[in-house]
């Protein structure tokens, strides 16, 4: 019934209005708020609302990154030269430091990421800058355990997340009280769609990584999906790797994120794509397949 | 409108989590690993059809009871909006998640079970959504297909719900009755083939009609600080800014304003977005606003026009509750009540009753309000607040009351 053209470009403004209004409550509300940047398209949304909320000043909080040590080279690349662009405060830890200071250990088998180790060093850095709020990215219509999250998300001293303790969240007031050694995950962009965020990114003309948009590049087939080569992926015997020209849909760990097949190098013809594809956004994301649960367990974790 | 956020309601098993499912897959708003991973789970389940309920229910514990306990959010669009619908729980115990997941709705859609009737919790809902000041509700008899379609059927529940809307309702509120199949896709987007009695809209077409008549751009203009940027930078040295969401009203550059609650003057400078330099800015707008002269203004001030003289300063008050804690509310008190960005210490002097939202009575000289209740306080603020009475201007008449041991929001109140 409805036709991809009608929704091409259709950003509803109201969305940038009441994350704005989100972000500037973090920064009056907390001490230490930190933007856990990942290099995604949803947290480079989340650059771009904090600079237009608190313009003509700067960004009054650090980008976080947690690099696990998988990434994408080109979101690596990417990061550096938005924290140049927005003269934000970056801040990175490594993976690889709490797997050699023994805190995490890494997975084996070919389905081996390090997706799950990265909640470690994020509850570290937390710690070790007493972060007492952390924005992040996530949006409800992602997964069935994140639409039952709130904008503000109280976590425990261990970063745990207990959907039945849930603070009711009433009109646009955000209540971010909270004990000493608690803090509070905050999403701002929780009501957008995978669309809202094309749409918006389209409309504000704003740079993303050169991995979403079409490209000649090493993969291999399994289970279905076209995964990246990289040194960090696992390949069984008869899994040979091979040229395809591919994009990415969602930017996690090149373990964990599978590529689609696209010739998409304009954001019309990957809205359009977005329209028309058979497979939900996280539908790449192999760690969601672990089991129907898999995001609620890790949430109640620590995890984003 | 752009958005029109939408709230279910209504008893267990009325099949809200169906409704929605159905709402999704017939929009086609479901991309087709979903649809496969609920054939698995349906099988998994041993049943023979889709369960599109399993689409909302995300948490583990809801999936083992079949129930919804939480709210979840729904996205689906078409080419006139974008749609959120809060999916709020049936259950009694969770009627604090439903006044939460309601609270920004301009449509409620209340579920009656066709075999059933009008049942405590429709009533609960109706006044939830009029105590909400919700504009439109659409009560849905769902199930249609276990009466055999039935007009006279629909006809009775209407005609037993007639006195309970009467009371319930307030000016201005829209009420209509839709017969439905979720099960079958009865009414939903398409005119029910089983019901060819009825002539009104289907559910998505009363949707897609409805027009919200933005009052709050009419309604007194206030603008409450939430950040001042101060850059201090070369370029912006002097630059004072006071940033925040208009919550009703219009403002525009050259207007004499006021500042709640220390009554200082002066006049708008500019109206910012971003790098753009807007002429007026309107309700639901994020700007930052400057002055042409400069005064001490902080997070927690209010700006209102200057010949704003009805501009509200309450310190002691009585507002409409609903508790939404498990320990109870007791008079004389001291919560933190936070009125859009604003917080104070509030004391709360009486409960002067207590309503029972289901036989529309009301109660006098109860001494405390539990979960889930409704009631009537009187209170008292160390500040005074500048909220409006919520009925006259619904963007700035509601405030939370937050316990200041535990941090907890433990109630929701309505100024009056």
């Amino acid at each position: 019934m409805n036709t991809y053209q009608d929704k091409i470009g259709h950003f509803p403004r109201q969305l940038e209005d009441e994350s704005i209004y989100i972000m500037r409550e973090v920064a009056a509300q907390f001490e230490r708020p930190a933007l856990l940047f990942s290099g995604g398209k949803d947290s480079i949304t989340l650059v771009r609302l904090a600079q237009k909320a608190f313009f003509p000043g700067k960004i009054p909080f650090p980008l976080v990154h947690i690099d696990t040590g998988h990434n994408f080279p080109e979101t690596i690349e990417f990061r550096d030269w938005l924290a140049k662009e927005t003269g934000a405060e970056l801040i990175v830890r490594y993976v690889q430091d709490s797997i050699d200071q023994g805190k995490a250990k890494e997975e084996t088998g070919k389905y081996a990421s390090r997706n799950v180790l990265q909640t470690v060093t994020l509850l570290d850095t937390i710690e070790e800058f007493k972060f007492d709020a952390c924005i992040g990215g996530a949006r409800r219509d992602e997964e069935k355990a994140r639409a039952k999250e709130r904008i503000f998300s109280v976590r425990d001293d261990f970063g745990q997340w207990d959907a039945k303790r849930q603070r009711p969240e009433l009109f646009d007031m955000l209540n971010g009280r909270i004990a000493v050694g608690e803090n509070v995950r905050v999403f701002p962009i929780s009501n957008w769609t995978e669309l809202d965020v094309w749409n918006y990114i389209k409309e504000e003309k704003m740079e993303i990584p050169s991995i979403y948009f079409s490209h000649k590049r090493q993969v291999i087939e399994r289970d279905g999906m076209l995964w990246a080569d990289s040194e960090h992926l696992n390949k069984e015997a008869d899994e040979i790797p091979f040229e395809a020209t591919v994009r990415f849909r969602t930017v996690g760990d090149m373990t964990c994120t599978a590529a689609v097949a696209s010739d998409a190098t304009e954001i019309d013809v990957i809205i359009e794509e977005i329209l028309s594809a058979e497979i939900s956004e996280r539908g790449a994301r192999i760690d969601d397949k672990r089991s129907e649960a898999a995001m609620e367990k890790r949430k109640q974790q620590g995890y984003f | 409108m752009d958005i029109l956020r939408i709230a279910t309601a209504g008893s267990v098993d009325d099949g809200k989590s169906t409704l929605i499912g159905r709402l999704l897959y017939e929009t086609n708003s479901i991309t087709k690993d979903k649809i496969e991973a609920l054939e698995t789970a349906s099988k998994r389940k041993g049943l023979d059809f889709l369960d599109l309920s399993l689409l909302t229910d995300g948490l583990i514990a809801e999936r083992e009871q079949g129930i919804t306990i939480d709210v979840a959010h729904i996205y689906f669009s078409t080419p006139t909006r974008k749609y959120i619908i809060a999916d709020t729980p049936g259950h009694v115990e969770y009627t604090r998640n439903m006044v939460t997941g309601a609270s920004n709705a301009k449509v409620s859609l209340i579920l009656v079970d066709a075999r059933q009737g009008l049942v405590e919790q429709t009533a609960r809902h109706l006044s939830i959504a009029a105590m909400l000041r919700i504009p439109k509700v659409i009560i849905c008899i769902n199930k249609m297909d276990l009466v055999q379609y039935q007009e006279s059927t629909f006809e009775e529940i209407k005609a037993s719900l007639t006195e309970l809307v009467a009371q319930t309702t307030f000016e201005g509120q829209e009420v209509s009755f839709l017969p439905i199949s979720s099960l079958y896709g009865q009414n939903i987007t398409t005119k029910a083939e089983h019901m060819p009695w009825f002539t009104g809209n289907t559910l998505l077409g009363e949707l897609e009609a409805f027009e919200y008549a933005e009052t709050l751009a009419h309604a007194p203009a206030r603008f409450p600080v939430q950040f001042v940027v101060r850059p201090m930078t070369e370029a912006y040295h002097d630059f004072r800014g006071y940033a925040g969401k208009i919550s009703s009203g219009t403002f525009q550059v050259g207007d004499a304003i006021r500042v709640l609650p220390t009554g200082q003057e002066s006049t708008i400078a500019t109206i910012e977005k971003f790098e753009t330099k807007l002429s007026s800015a309107i309700a639901g707008d994020s700007v930052v606003i400057t002055l042409s002269t400069d005064i001490d203004i902080s997070r927690g001030n209010t700006i209102v026009l200057a010949n704003d003289s009805a501009a509200p300063q309450l310190k002691d008050f009585s507002a409409q509750v609903c508790w939404l804690d498990h320990q109870a509310l007791t008079p004389g008190k001291t919560y933190l009540l936070q009125h859009g960005i604003n917080i104070t210490k509030a004391k709360i002097s009486q409960i002067t009753e207590r309503l029972d939202v289901v036989a529309q009575t009301a109660t006098e000289g109860v001494d405390s309000l539990k979960l889930n209740e409704i009631g009537r306080i009187a209170l008292r603020t160390a500040q005074p607040i500048s909220a409006d009475v919520y009925a006259k201007n619904p963007s700035n008449g509601a405030f939370i009351l937050i316990d200041e041991f535990s941090n907890s929001t433990v109630g929701v109140g309505f100024v009056q």
